[in-house]
């Protein structure tokens, strides 16, 4: 091609291939020497070409010039500062101090009676913090898991017996259980009938999984900190 | 024009593509292939500039817009979140603010150099009348900006410039209501300067297209005001030359950006705007920002509302007449001497309309404001139709080449460029 130019160096075909139209042919580009060519002066640019100047041999790409570093330098550059621009951009989207300031929540257990359920909002959904009676603990111990469609066994879902503490979002389509009600006592989901037991299991029902148990910890008998 | 027949893509499924959009096509007429004076200055580079700012005050506009809250009751607030909760809001927004201010700075350089180089005579017309109408969307679109934030200033700033309207005979105040969709700047006005303040930055975008359309058709103007005559000898590609010299361009405008975001990011803003609304209590110094600051002095120094309003519209609608109004064969300043002169005593009258607006009203600051006044629309008005007719020029260069090759020494001068 009668663009290829005067300084030897191992950007040619990528610059000179996108200043020509022939972003395909950049590849094919390599290794194209013409001498011919090469025949203006080093100081004297054609005004008229539309390629960087640049061209590609064997024997330039062991030895870059000056144009060469120049151009590979600040396009390093250049990228660093598109990362360094880009990221602030997205991270905004991310939860911002106000939403993250309510990632964890500390819950007043004294007031909550035997066998009563109180629903606590956390990130944005409902907590169920149950105050189990004796009856409802054992219940849920003595279940067998072979009749558990997601088998886990009560010791493995709370910390003191007494409390139980479950995400209260149905894990079939994500609404939000009725308490004290369905045959074990639990709760029952009033959009497509998953019933829930003592200890929040998933026992009858379209729901795959039982209710999630999130990460919490008791700061004290009558405290918790749920998140 | 658009889709140069030259153009083929060297891959097949290149070639596909392009006989049925030819997008690469149109990209490689318009700024690769596309010839460039080879006589620009960096002045040049603000179009490219320009297209930089625009981009970014979108983009920097839309993020904000997912945390702002377009409420009277809400809005300063979430002002307040944006700068304090969300993750690099304070950057956004300052970003955003300053933008504003580097967006205006831009543009009026852009227009001096237009009215300095002829850049708005024939075959250029329409070009530069797009660019009034981009210039208008733009002080449209900082105004209603301005008022999101719904502080003392924004208030008082959307008070004043919807109370112009009142100034019509007859049917003022009825469309002030309709403006407010109250008796008074409220939640309503705020919700709508919400909406179009997002509608208008594309309407921008689409005169944005016109303009550069329009260009090149008629190829850039260049500092010697004379037309390429021979594309060989005065034109270079734009890519590389003028691709890299608008990139270095926008960096040395980035720094500057940069300056003010990082280090006096609020030395703009008012003071006054950092206390929430009160449509009791009005500031004891009003002033709009400092980009609408000149066509405020000029509002000010005249004692008749109606008449202070329409020298106001007046001001800029005569900039779309300026083809017209100047009736000089040279396009370019650089070969009229006695204009050169006007014109930079037209740029005090600007800057100092624009100091002007920025001071309490006194009577020697009217009465300054009102000779700057004369000074501007007597540019406009008398100064270049007359000028055009009975002034002297320099000779003017045959051509590009010539003019380029002429400031070279003399052998080189004689010597033709290397060929291909």
């Amino acid at each position: 091609m009668a663009n290829d130019a005067k300084y030897p160096g191992p950007l040619g075909p990528l610059l000179a291939g996108a200043a020509n139209g022939e972003l395909a042919s950049a590849a094919e580009g390599l290794g194209r020497t013409d001498p011919a060519e090469r025949n203006a002066s080093a100081l004297a640019p054609d005004f008229r070409r539309n390629d960087l100047g640049v061209h590609l041999s064997s024997a330039a790409i062991e030895n870059p010039n000056r144009r060469d570093f120049l151009y590979i330098a600040t396009a390093a550059v250049g990228a660093v500062g598109a990362a360094a621009v880009a990221w602030p951009l997205i991270d905004q989207m991310n939860p911002d101090a106000s939403t993250l300031a309510l990632a964890s929540i500390e819950v007043d257990l004294a007031p909550i009676a035997e066998g009563q359920i109180v629903v606590v909002k956390w990130r944005g959904g409902p907590v169920f913090v149950r105050h189990r009676t004796k009856k409802e603990i054992d219940d849920a111990v003595n279940t067998p898991l072979s009749e558990l469609k997601d088998p886990q066994t009560d010791q493995q879902r709370v910390k003191k017996p007494e409390w139980l503490i479950v995400s209260g979002v149905c894990t079939h389509l994500g609404c939000v259980p009725l308490g004290h009600e369905g045959q074990y006592d639990g709760w029952k989901c009033p959009c497509h009938g998953s019933v829930y037991d003592t200890s929040g299991r998933i026992r009858q029902g379209p729901a795959p999984a039982n209710l999630a148990v999130p990460e919490y910890a008791f700061l004290s008998d009558t405290r918790v900190k749920i998140g | 024009m658009s889709g140069s027949p030259t153009y083929v893509p060297k891959s097949a499924l290149g070639r596909w593509f392009e006989s049925r959009l030819p997008i690469m096509g149109l990209v490689h007429s318009s700024f690769v292939a596309f010839p460039v004076p080879r006589n620009l200055n960096y002045l040049w580079t603000f179009g490219a500039i320009l297209a930089f700012m625009l981009v970014a005050q979108i983009v920097t506009g839309i993020i904000l817009a997912m945390h702002y809250v377009p409420s009277a009751t809400a809005a300063f607030a979430s002002v307040e979140h944006i700068m304090r909760d969300v993750n690099y809001g304070w950057l956004i927004r300052y970003l955003h603010t300053n933008g504003a201010s580097m967006f205006f700075l831009a543009v009026y350089i852009h227009m001096f150099r237009g009215i300095y180089y002829g850049s708005y005579k024939a075959p250029r017309e329409v070009l530069w009348i797009l660019g009034v109408i981009i210039y208008l969307l733009m002080m449209a679109t900082a105004f209603m900006g301005y008022v999101l934030p719904w502080g003392s200033m924004s208030f008082a700033g959307a008070t004043v410039i919807t109370n112009l309207f009142t100034a019509v005979p007859a049917v003022g105040t009825g469309v002030a209501h309709w403006l407010w969709g109250g008796y008074a700047v409220g939640d309503p006005t705020l919700n709508r300067f919400f909406s179009l303040h997002y509608l208008l930055p594309f309407m921008i975008v689409g005169v944005v297209l016109l303009h550069v359309w329009a260009l090149h058709v008629a190829g850039q103007n260049n500092p010697d005001g004379v037309e390429v005559q021979n594309v060989e000898r005065d034109t270079v590609a734009f890519t590389p030359y003028a691709t890299i010299k608008d990139l270095f361009g926008v960096s040395i405008f980035l720094i500057l950006y940069a300056w003010f975001v990082f280090y006096i990011p609020t030395y703009l803003l008012d003071a006054d705007n950092s206390v929430p609304a009160n449509p009791l209590v009005t500031p004891a110094h009003i002033v709009p920002e400092w980009y609408l600051l000149p066509f405020y002095a000029i509002l000010r120094a005249i004692p008749n509302k109606l008449v202070g309003v329409v020298a106001l519209a007046a001001a800029i609608i005569l900039l779309a007449f300026l083809p017209w109004l100047d009736t000089s064969k040279v396009k370019s300043g650089k070969y009229r001497p006695a204009f050169r002169v006007f014109f930079w005593l037209f740029v005090v009258c600007c800057v100092g309309l624009g100091y002007l607006g920025s001071q309490e009203v006194s009577d020697a600051s009217t009465l300054a404001a009102r000779i700057l006044a004369v000074g501007y629309f007597g540019f406009l008005l008398v100064v270049l139709p007359a000028l055009g007719l009975v002034e002297k020029t320099k000779p003017i260069p045959a051509s590009i080449a010539d003019a380029v090759l002429a400031k070279a020494k003399p052998a080189e001068a004689a010597a033709p460029p290397a060929s291909r």
